[in-house]
């Protein structure tokens, strides 16, 4: 299985976001997208479950046009973690998660056992057994976190989608996060694509990663090609220097000077 | 613990509770029954309403017979339905705005009501065209709301709020200037309108306000998962898969077709749409699997006791029962509201 982004450009009004962006993603494969603030990343994601409808050009889940779905169809096949949920009502986590059936369920049907095992499921894979009868607004932000993934693993997806998803979590729960990802997408054979602010994570955790600037892609390959000081200082405007990590035998960009900037002057 | 056990305690739980304000409501009928300009025991109330199933010796005045069928069982009936049509569409309404502040009248239909029916009024049209005339513009007004709200196909839940209001304060302004032309007894009569009572019922009310009342609330309890998902943003629940734009049209045509119902028949009754959707909010959570039901319940059974304050406080004189639903469900609400310190999720 593979997702293909055919060509696909979308525009807020006049101003373009997306210019006929075009990769691919097999299964079991995890794409990193980075770029500066404003480069079209969040639009680009928006526009693969066609929450927001591409103005030119395509994505298709093998055959499949996914534009041409129904939203409860599309989301029996993408799942999203988006990048600020919000938990102000109460609901259990049991109930969270088992809103990830919506797409399987008709208006006049009732949740079977079938429902319920796979609601169990994604509790487990996520790791969160022990939280299920808490309520979603007592629990800490890297939990809830986990709670939307469970939520959209219900869901049964063949490609999963998440906006900064390590945005407030602290770096042991960053790197228990991706590890997950890693073995949804090794093991469960996921299309899982990242959108992250971390370049040291994008780095260490994704298959590929894509660069975007301006709503355009600028590099797209394997994290050794991509993240080359030339590129990142291109993109970002920054001297970076890349290291490897005997450890981890993933490469590091360590940032050093803003370009535009007197050293001097900075505080 | 495994999911299915979990829901299946959940679903005894649900049923308990909903058995619970069933047999209130059941109980409340029954009280109802028996006070008034005359009390009649309980007892006595069960003979005759047996005596219209089984052949049971009459041992009563035939006025007890008539006061209970023909005077008191249509005013706790309309009276129960109005309630569970304020308490269902405010529920609702507050789900599909995220607001704690939306009632069943945000789309205007209270206003508009109030306009139809005060026009009647003052026109002497004929009393029989009161409800129907505050009916079709109290309906006219939500579909009128939603149109201005529409832009590029698009409904912000904040332009639909502000478009609501606008046009509430437009309709009661025509309102203020029928008031201002009207001759002493209809200015009475608008008045007595406006303020919502259950004092004019009869079967015929019950009868047309019990179809769109049911059918709607039935409806609107259908898209339960819907309004749960919506919840959580109109992003994340098109994200699981809910068509958001269509499901808040339906919701809100169901909710205001409802209250429509409701208003056209009774007047505008305050409160009971804004309070009672909180009130359950606190006790049974935000899920609409079990609030609306709840809601409904709870909405019958308040404002059947409103109503048996209003016409038993200062008998034989009557009061409008929009006043009672305000002076004993503001406090008891304060009370709710300091307790929790806030309003659930909101």
């Amino acid at each position: 299985m593979r997702l293909k982004v055919d060509k696909v450009s979308f525009s807020y009004d006049s101003l373009a976001a997306l210019k006929e962006v075009c990769f691919e993603v097999k299964t079991g494969e995890i794409l990193g997208i980075i770029g500066p603030n404003g480069s079209g990343k969040t639009t680009l994601l928006k526009c693969i479950n066609n929450i927001l409808k591409p103005k030119r050009g395509v994505v298709f889940l093998d055959e499949l046009n996914i534009s041409s779905l129904r939203r409860k169809e599309i989301a029996k096949k993408v799942g999203v973690v988006p990048q600020n949920s919000v938990n102000r009502f109460d609901f259990t986590v049991f109930d969270a998660v088992l809103m990830g059936r919506f797409p399987y369920l008709g208006r006049f049907d009732r949740e079977t056992k079938q429902d319920f095992d796979i609601v169990d499921r994604a509790l487990e894979l996520t790791g969160i057994q022990n939280l299920s009868s808490r309520l979603i607004t007592e629990i800490s932000g890297g939990e809830y976190q986990k709670v939307i993934i469970a939520r959209a693993l219900a869901q049964e997806p063949q490609v999963l989608l998440l906006d900064e998803p390590t945005l407030h979590l602290d770096i042991s729960h960053q790197i228990e996060f991706l590890e997950l990802l890693k073995l949804l997408a090794r093991n469960e054979g996921l299309i899982v694509i990242i959108v992250s602010h971390d370049l040291n994570l994008a780095a260490r955790y994704s298959d590929r990663v894509l660069i975007l600037k301006e709503g355009e892609i600028y590099q797209a390959g394997v994290p050794e090609e991509v993240f080359i000081p030339k590129h990142i200082k291109d993109v970002y405007g920054i001297e970076v220097e890349i290291i490897r990590s005997s450890a981890t035998n993933s490469i590091n960009i360590i940032p050093l000077q803003f370009l535009r900037q007197n050293p001097g002057t900075q505080k | 613990m495994k999911a299915k056990e979990f829901f299946s305690k959940r679903k005894f739980k649900w049923s308990f509770i909903l058995s619970g304000l069933a047999g209130g409501l059941f109980l409340t009928f029954v009280l109802a029954l028996t006070v008034g300009s005359v009390n009649i025991h309980p007892f006595l109330v069960t003979k005759i309403l047996f005596s219209k199933i089984i052949g049971i010796p009459r041992t009563w005045p035939a006025s007890f017979e008539a006061v209970i069928i023909g005077v008191r069982i249509p005013r706790i009936l309309l009276g129960a339905l109005v309630g569970a049509a304020l308490g269902v569409s405010g529920t609702a309404m507050q789900g599909l705005f995220r607001n704690p502040m939306a009632s069943p009248y945000v789309t205007g239909v209270a206003s508009g009501a109030a306009f139809g029916a005060s026009l009647m009024i003052v026109l002497g049209i004929g009393s029989f065209w009161i409800s129907p005339a505050a009916f079709l513009i109290s309906v006219s007004t939500a579909f009128l709301v939603y149109s201005i709200a529409r832009a590029r196909n698009k409904v912000p839940v904040e332009t639909l709020l502000l478009a609501g209001i606008a046009i509430s304060l437009f309709f009661s302004a025509l309102v203020s200037f029928t008031q201002y032309i009207a001759p002493e007894k209809q200015l009475r009569q608008i008045i007595f309108w406006l303020m919502g009572g259950l004092w004019g019922s009869n079967w015929d009310k019950v009868i047309t306000c019990l179809p769109p009342i049911l059918l709607g609330s039935v409806g609107i309890s259908l898209f339960s998962r819907d309004l749960n998902a919506m919840l959580s943003g109109e992003e994340a629940a098109r994200n699981v898969g809910v068509e958001v734009k269509n499901i808040r049209k339906i919701v809100l045509i169901l909710a205001s077709l409802v209250t429509s119902s409701a208003v056209a028949v009774t007047g505008i009754i305050g409160f009971v749409g804004l309070i009672i959707p909180h009130i359950m909010r606190i006790f049974v959570g935000p899920d609409h699997r079990i609030l609306l039901p709840c809601s409904f319940l709870a909405g019958a059974i308040f404002l059947v006791w409103a109503d048996i304050l209003a016409r038993t406080l200062i008998a034989p004189t009557e009061l409008p029962v929009g006043i009672i639903t305000a002076i004993l469900g503001v406090p008891f609400f304060l009370f709710l509201l300091r307790r929790r310190k806030k309003l659930m999720g909101f």
